[in-house]
């Protein structure tokens, strides 16, 4: 008879293997196959069979080895089921002798690779961190739709669509050669990214799904930065993203309230993360390439360092924007540039250096474009338009918190 | 697995083009299907005649009916395709990428559905 103690326990170990291996066996699997779906379905098999058989059996010395060979019998009957004609007995041996648990039960890591084929250019761009975050990392769709404020069922259809795309057009998972790498490697960051964002704009962090998501992306990026040891941006890319999350106690008051970065506290600040943001594009400048993630590092690290020493390196800023602009050509770029351009040449002077928003008719229903302007306006004395163009940015805003915080500044200004 | 590669370009682009420059394009051809034969990834290829020469069909309640002209009538035309067995997608992107016609139109790249062993026995 099983007590209830080992039934947890089995639970307990089953779900901790899950959140570690589960991505693992997923792209082993897949890798074998292509066929991203039925590796998922195999798995999830393989860990409801682990349910019951461990409380019963005790948990196997290899559990990863385990589910493996379990997933691997479910695997090969998807696989027989799924041609829509009798495979030959050479073919199902074939792919059966690939799906083997290895020799001394060492499974690759083909993460890597499985995340390549998720963000692959020929994937719906929208489509690549939803996809990673479910292939690699097991989040279901339901979570993943609310992090991407989408409908669970739209997003179930994506996921679908993307995986039946990666089988029958046939992108590879595999880690692309060095001439193609570095593209490649470009839309694979994205999409960490873009996860990252996705949870970062739930800065309380009351949102479990999109608190999670941080964490996840940070997983996933420290995953990329140790199988890439050699790739700039991607150290960037780690290290931007750290030293977001390094502040993000501080960027919400006690009472809820928004404190921009000169009003934060720095206690507040995770400073060893800091630390690991530095010693990463230190890392990233000594492979002598630089990219939009190192340089973006750079920018939080220049302001980081203006906060703690107050350190004039406003122009130093304005140069970085410089240089992501050219990268990127981004018209958000040229916002952040124009504020530090404030800072070196004056208010006036930045009011200048702003995007057209003839140019970017986005930058219209884009609240920073409209906040900065609002900012600068006043500085130069031109209140009545500072005031309108504070409006504009409350009426864009969807966090309270933000709202508030430019509703104060609206009422600071004089009439 | 196999892909075809749809080329697809302005007709009047060549037409416009000297015979000189006819030829150049017609060799950059030949060399591109010359280095997929070499590779081994070739199966075949067509180029096809314009589009003022098709003709579409179809049966609607029985009646079938035939009209002159292409079915998509676009800027750019279907104007020839090659078909060729690689690897995987990145493969078939690679080759398409290295086809003249993608360098003065669009080549679309779609795998072939997979008919099984006894479809293919004759190809």
């Amino acid at each position: 008879m099983l007590d209830k103690g080992g039934g947890q326990q089995a639970h307990a170990a089953a779900e901790e293997v899950a959140r570690r291996s589960y991505g693992k066996l997923v792209a082993f699997l897949a890798s074998r196959t292509r066929d991203v779906a039925a590796a998922e379905d195999a798995l999830s098999d393989a860990f409801a069979s682990a349910l019951t058989d461990w409380p019963r059996n005790g948990c196997p010395r290899n559990p990863e080895a385990w589910l493996l060979t379990v997933a691997r019998r479910k695997a090969i009957d998807l696989f027989r089921a799924s041609q829509r004609h009798p495979s030959s007995p050479e073919q199902l041996e074939l792919i059966e002798a690939a799906m083997a648990v290895p020799e001394h039960n060492e499974i690759p890591d083909e993460r890597l690779a499985m995340m390549f084929a998720c963000a692959h250019p020929s994937i719906d761009a929208a489509t690549r961190a939803p996809l990673i975050l479910q292939a690699v990392l097991g989040l279901d769709a339901k979570r993943i739709s609310s992090a991407f404020l989408a409908s669970p069922s739209a997003m179930g259809k994506r996921l679908v669509r993307a995986k039946e795309k990666i089988r029958q057009a046939g992108i590879p998972i595999r880690v692309p050669g060095h001439g193609e790498l570095p593209a490649r490697l470009d839309t694979v960051l994205n999409a960490i990214y873009a996860a990252f964002s996705e949870g970062w704009t739930d800065p309380t962090g009351s949102d479990a799904a999109r608190r999670d998501l941080t964490d996840e992306a940070l997983y996933l990026s420290r995953l990329v930065v140790s199988l890439l040891p050699e790739e700039p941006e991607a150290l960037g890319l780690l290290a931007l993203m750290l030293h977001a999350e390094a502040r993000r106690r501080a960027r919400r008051s006690a009472s809820g309230e928004f404190v921009p970065l000169a009003e934060q506290e720095q206690a507040l600040w995770d400073h060893a993360q800091i630390a690991e943001a530095e010693a990463l594009l230190h890392r990233a400048s000594a492979l002598g390439r630089i990219g939009r993630f190192q340089l973006e590092g750079a920018v939080q690290s220049a302001h980081v360092d203006r906060c703690r020493f107050g350190a004039a390196s406003w122009q130093h800023v304005a140069e970085l924007y410089d240089a992501l602009y050219s990268l990127t050509g981004s018209p958000v770029v040229l916002i952040n540039r124009a504020l530090a351009v404030a800072e070196v040449e004056g208010a006036a002077a930045g009011l200048g250096a702003m995007p057209d928003q003839s140019a970017d008719p986005r930058l219209a229903e884009y609240q920073p474009y409209w906040a900065a302007r609002s900012e600068l306006l006043a500085r130069t004395g031109a209140f009545k338009e500072a005031r309108r163009a504070n409006e504009i940015a409350i009426g864009l805003e969807r966090d309270p918190a933000v709202r508030r915080f430019l509703e104060r500044r609206r009422a600071a200004l004089p009439e | 697995m196999q892909y075809l590669l749809l080329l697809n370009a302005e007709e009047a682009g060549f037409m416009r083009m000297s015979p000189e420059q006819q030829q150049k394009g017609m060799a950059a051809y030949m060399a591109y299907t010359e280095a997929l034969i070499k590779a081994g990834a070739f199966k075949g290829s067509n180029r096809l005649q314009p589009v003022s020469t098709a003709t579409t069909v179809r049966v609607v309640e029985g009646k079938t009916q035939v009209l002159d002209g292409p079915y998509a009538d676009s800027k750019e035309q279907l104007g020839g395709y090659y078909l060729i067995d690689v690897p995987d997608l990145d493969a078939a992107l690679s080759w398409a990428a290295r086809c003249p016609g993608a360098s003065h139109g669009i080549v679309e790249v779609r795998p072939i559905w997979d008919m099984g062993p006894a479809a293919s026995a004759g190809a």
